[in-house]
């Protein structure tokens, strides 16, 4: 077990150094020095070489990589030119911010998907279990920004009883109580996501209901309520744990639309802000950040599996 | 599952025993094919597929729409005589920006997904023919393009290097090959101990014509499921794009920008600036996704029912 987990460990940190690679390489390739966005237009080349060379631009690629780690790793994200500020600031103020929108979304799925997946398998192939598969399947080949256009036209022009602009407090605590602009933010990234969850959810609980030990604990004269309560649940929502680590990079993407659309001053919409402006800092660190969040989300979900399916014993 | 049965004619080497014809063995591929039409929902997408095919490449030759002049006499219209589908805030004709948009959304997707599969097979073959440290190597990369948030390089590289159906398709491709890399290598693996390969080996055949000739093509299953969601991905990841304002631009036209030139404009009611286009998108996609999952079911022998 130490093995596997040190071994598994051990493949991440690889792949964490190959992604802040390729990304930094990607980015510097594209932008290599921001020496003529702080000078201006009329800044002559001799200017442009002397300012590159202060701050470490003239260096060769593979020690300003170096050095960019060696700041990330201490906690300085580098500095955004376009905003005049650092791309800490920038992100501490809009942290929490996404983490609202983003883990409320995340929640509000699992408990969603959960008992629809069991209720769809139990009766599946019911009038139920179709209209569900059938919604399911609409969702899940939808853009997150047209159903968040339907959701507006609906609950907030038609019949005018949310806002179609997410709260623009910059105190967490007033957005978080500010549901009646929030809702549908939340619902948006929640109904895309449960979509996805419980077709797995239901799949999954049907491949647990074919099982022995299901058999087993109806033949032992179980009551179905508890055939289902102590047996299946929790083998059936043992998928679950893998699919919430792999679906990070969606979450991420769905998070960059939605709060686009509904103007939420999270981090998606910096990342958004900044492609036209063109700062690169911020880009650069967000998808850097964005990447270690999601090898991350992966090995802890590796572990969680581990823990939760005594089964899986890798040596 | 059961209830289909009665629709399958029973295959003639099963009755064989009991005293019946003895027929020919059908091949693999026809009886998938037979599952596959067998599929209501499947038929559905293909049918849902062609036509948009039909409307997007023939229909500009049949319906002659202005998509090029502004006319702002005639600006957001709603649907009526001259405008099936009404026109958009620039005067063009919604119906006619409909079919362009979608030759773009179709030719990324399915452009895109033939640069994935392709370079997708390729590495997932080398990997698992080559084994040991060639094989990890390939894995951890694929790990690196798998953690990499997809769509924020794409739109980084969007607008630094502008959005052609071409650039799109490179991008979308070269990030979406990891799956099928994963996938085939997967296939690999198994295909490779088996005895034809021995004896393909044994007959003095290099590493690429083992390959070429007896790896891919016994891997050509997983790799002609996955094209469908490949495509359907693409087509989704192009609608993201243009909705972000980073992809086609006039004289082009894509779906996502279309959509999202409509919301700005929802509050005044334009709905045919809205649904139409949107409905377009989630049929494509639904229409692909429909015909992956029943080819899923139709390749893969153990549920496939009998």
């Amino acid at each position: 077990m130490t093995a596997y987990l040190l071994r598994r460990v051990g493949t991440s940190i690889i792949v964490l150094i190959g992604i802040s690679i390729f990304v930094f390489l990607l980015l510097h390739a594209i932008y290599p020095s921001p020496a003529r966005d702080v000078l201006g237009l009329k800044a002559n080349n001799a200017q442009i070489a002397a300012w590159n060379q202060q701050h470490g631009f003239d260096r060769p690629v593979i020690e300003q990589y170096l050095t960019y780690m060696n700041q990330l790793l201490h906690g300085n994200l580098g500095y955004s030119y376009a905003d005049n500020q650092t791309v800490g600031s920038l992100f501490a103020e809009r942290l929490a911010r996404s983490i609202y929108l983003s883990g409320m979304s995340l929640l509000l799925a699992i408990l969603i998907a959960l008992p629809l997946g069991i209720y769809q398998a139990v009766k599946r192939n019911s009038l139920g279990d179709n209209v569900l598969t059938s919604a399911a399947f609409i969702l899940y080949s939808m853009p997150s920004f047209f159903l968040g256009i339907i959701l507006i036209q609906i609950f907030a022009i038609s019949f005018p009883i949310l806002n179609f602009e997410a709260s623009q407090s910059t105190n967490i605590w007033v957005v978080v109580g500010d549901w009646h602009s929030m809702l549908l933010p939340i619902l948006t990234l929640t109904l895309i996501t449960v979509a996805a969850f419980s077709r797995y959810m239901r799949s999954s609980s049907i491949d647990v209901l074919a099982q022995d030990y299901i058999k087993v604990a109806r033949a032992k004269g179980l009551p179905e309520r508890l055939v289902l309560t102590r047996h299946m649940v929790r083998n059936a929502s043992l998928p679950m744990i893998t699919l919430v680590g792999l679906f990070l990079p969606a979450l991420l993407a769905g998070n960059l639309i939605v709060e686009s659309l509904f103007n939420y001053q999270g981090l998606g919409l910096l990342f958004y802000d900044s492609l036209g402006k063109a700062d690169y800092p911020v880009l650069l660190a967000y998808t850097l950040i964005g990447a270690f969040f999601v090898v991350l989300g992966n090995l802890v979900a590796d572990f969680a599996l581990t823990i939760a399916d005594p089964r899986i014993r890798l040596a | 599952m059961a209830t289909g049965q009665a629709s399958l004619p029973p295959l003639d080497v099963t009755r064989a025993p009991e005293g019946g014809e003895i027929g020919p063995i059908q091949s693999g591929w026809r009886l998938a094919l037979r599952e596959f039409m067998s599929n209501r929902l499947a038929v559905t997408g293909v049918a849902i597929l062609l036509f948009f095919l039909v409307f997007c490449f023939l229909g500009p030759y049949i319906y002659h729409a202005n998509l090029l002049q502004t006319d702002l006499i005639n600006a957001h219209d709603p649907p009526g005589a001259g405008h099936p589908l009404g026109t958009d805030t620039q005067g063009f004709d919604v119906l006619g920006e409909l079919m362009k948009g979608g030759q773009a959304a179709l030719e990324v997707g399915f452009f895109a997904a033939f640069i994935a599969i392709t370079v997708g097979s390729l590495v997932g073959a080398v990997a698992g023919l080559a084994g040991g440290l060639v094989d990890s190597a390939l894995m951890r990369i694929t790990d690196v393009f798998l953690a990499v948030p997809f769509l924020f390089v794409v739109l980084i590289l969007a607008i630094r290097y502008g959005a052609s159906v071409l650039s799109l398709s490179l991008v979308f491709g070269l990030f979406a090959w990891q799956v099928p890399a994963r996938l085939v290598r997967a296939e690999v693996l198994t295909i490779r101990e088996r005895d034809f390969v021995l004896a393909a080996r044994t007959a003095g055949s290099g590493s690429w014509r083992l390959i070429g000739r007896h790896l891919l093509p016994n891997a050509f299953g997983v790799v002609v499921v996955n094209v469908t969601f490949q495509v359907a991905d693409a087509i989704l990841a192009i609608a993201y794009v243009g909705f972000l304002g980073f992809g086609l631009h006039y004289p082009n036209v894509d779906w996502g920008d279309m959509l999202s030139n409509g919301t700005t404009y929802i509050t005044d009611g334009y709905w045919w600036l809205i649904y139409p286009v949107g409905i377009c998108i989630v049929l494509t996609v639904m229409a692909l996704n429909f015909i992956g999952d029943a080819l899923r079911d139709s390749m893969d022998v153990r549920l496939r029912r009998r």
